[in-house]
């Protein structure tokens, strides 16, 4: 199950876990990014919590947390090579993995068409 | 009034962003536009600002830079020696002794020694050709016609200006006017390009070897596509022209130096030739020169600086920097330098602080990350000296 955000970031949902990174129409407008910091593993958070900081060549920027959670893995591939989220953002350039407080918040999220419709 | 003192029908207006004779060109070439002092201009195309930037490193980029304004300074007896010496009353720059063919750098400053503006000047032999910053346009051309307006015409001109920069600039206008060739550094003459008058400078924005030219406005298109059609020649938006200026260690008006700014604290002073310093042939006589001529001497208390952030997070304008904990400056320009694969940055720190290898902090996000002052450039210049 795919999803998305009105920050345009994307979940993935496999098994307990949901994966979590930035969309294409993001790392576009975003631009080439140079730096990447992402949270602790084990980090509770809050929806809305800022966890990641991205700088590309022209601004910096925050991600949020997407839903309340326990994040559970980082891809420390993008903090060497914060370039990979431009390349691939739906699936090498990945951000972090979290597991959900509840599930079936997920259902407050946009799927593919509506996301779609939202940056058209 | 801002505008009114301008003529150029590009002039911005209040409730409308100006375009540049390129505006076309570059939404073909798909640009993303963005609002830069008054005009709709490219920040980048679908290369992006890092690929751009590398490119005019390692060949050529080619840059729209027609919001600049450009003026023509006439001296109204004929004599350029009057113009020079009049103009010598507006910047602490020898004017005088610069030669027909040749430009240079300067700034319009203040009665406080601040900095109104930066530019470029250049003797055409019959009158200057000043190119100023867009923001400053209005401002610069009611100080110059204020300034100068009795001994020489100020007109503003209403012409397209492209930069070509980088390594393989020579080779791509050679192409179309053989004799560019044979420039040095600063020089500047009339050549006729892709079937019109230009004047070209050996000179650019980037800290490499390139051109800027300047053309009728209607004949912008035609130089721009010609030169976009060389090889190694790729279109480059305002983001990459940044990241290259910031390398070069190259002031931005309005961040790096201001009306507040001294041309001493902003390390600018092998601009202002002997002949304008105490002791020289015409010292002083243009505004705030007891201030500046007293910091060349004494030292200004505070320095541009370069500055190289340890991790790999950039530090933009308005970062603090700090020595052992206090603040005791702050980054007026910082950013990602693509061609050093790191945060680079300039700012203003105490002069004590300002010897390169000095270590400092700076405060990112709440934290105070080490940061080590640089000589600048930050890249090693290309410029055609020889």
């Amino acid at each position: 199950m795919l999803k998305f955000t009105e920050e345009h970031e994307w979940l993935r949902l496999d098994g307990e876990e949901v994966t979590v990174g930035i969309t294409e129409h993001a790392a576009e407008q975003l631009g080439d990014l140079v730096f990447v910091e992402l949270p602790e593993e084990g980090a509770t958070v809050i929806k809305g919590d800022e966890v990641v900081t991205i700088e590309s060549v022209k601004a910096a920027s925050d991600i949020a947390a997407p839903l309340d959670g326990v994040i559970t893995e980082i891809n420390p591939a993008i903090v060497a090579n914060p370039a990979l989220v431009n390349d691939d953002p739906m699936e090498d350039g990945w951000f972090f993995k979290m597991t959900l407080a509840d599930v079936s918040d997920l259902d407050s999220l946009m799927d593919e068409e509506a996301y779609r419709e939202y940056i058209a | 009034m801002p505008g009114d003192t301008t003529t150029s029908p590009e002039a911005p207006t209040s409730d409308a962003l100006a375009r540049t004779p390129l505006h076309g060109l570059h939404v073909a070439l798909g640009a993303r536009m963005v609002p830069f002092a008054g005009y709709e201009m490219p920040v980048q195309y679908p290369a992006g600002i890092l690929k751009e930037h590398l490119a005019t490193r390692e060949a050529a980029g080619l840059f729209d830079v027609s919001h600049m304004g450009q003026f023509s300074l006439r001296p109204k007896s004929g004599a350029m020696a009057d113009l020079a010496r009049a103009f010598e009353a507006l910047v602490p720059v020898d004017a005088l002794g610069l030669r027909e063919g040749r430009q240079r750098y300067g700034f319009l400053t203040n009665a406080a020694g601040g900095i109104e503006d930066d530019l470029m000047f250049a003797n055409r032999g019959d009158h200057f050709l000043v190119v100023v910053n867009a923001a400053r346009r209005a401002a610069d051309a009611a100080l110059m016609e204020a300034g100068l307006g009795g001994a020489c015409e100020v007109e503003p001109l209403d012409r397209g200006l492209v930069a070509l920069q980088g390594p393989a600039a020579e080779a791509a206008l050679a192409a179309l006017a053989p004799e560019v060739a044979a420039m040095r550094f600063t020089d500047v003459r009339a050549v006729t390009l892709a079937g019109t008058e230009a004047v070209v400078s050996r000179s650019g924005y980037t800290g490499e070897d390139g051109f800027e030219i300047s053309v009728p406005a209607g004949a912008t298109v035609a130089l721009a596509e010609a030169l976009l059609a060389r090889p190694g020649v790729a279109p480059v938006g305002l983001g990459a022209r940044d990241s290259l200026r910031l390398e070069a260690g190259l002031c931005l008006y309005g961040h790096d130096i201001d009306a507040e700014t001294t041309p001493v604290e902003a390390a600018l002073e092998w601009a202002i030739q002997p002949a304008r310093r105490r002791g020289g042939a015409r010292p002083g006589g243009f505004p705030g020169a007891e201030r500046i001529l007293a910091e060349i001497e004494g030292g200004a208390a505070r320095r541009r600086v370069g500055l190289r952030p340890e991790g790999r997070a950039p530090m933009r304008e308005g970062v603090e920097i700090t020595e052992g904990g206090a603040v005791v400056g702050a980054i007026t320009s910082g950013g990602f330098g693509p061609s050093l694969n790191a945060p680079v940055a300039m700012g203003y720190v105490p002069t004590r602080l300002a010897a390169p290898g000095t270590r400092l902090g700076a405060i990112l996000r709440g934290k105070d990350l080490p940061v080590t002052v640089s000589s600048l450039p930050f890249v090693r210049p290309g410029h055609r000296r020889g």
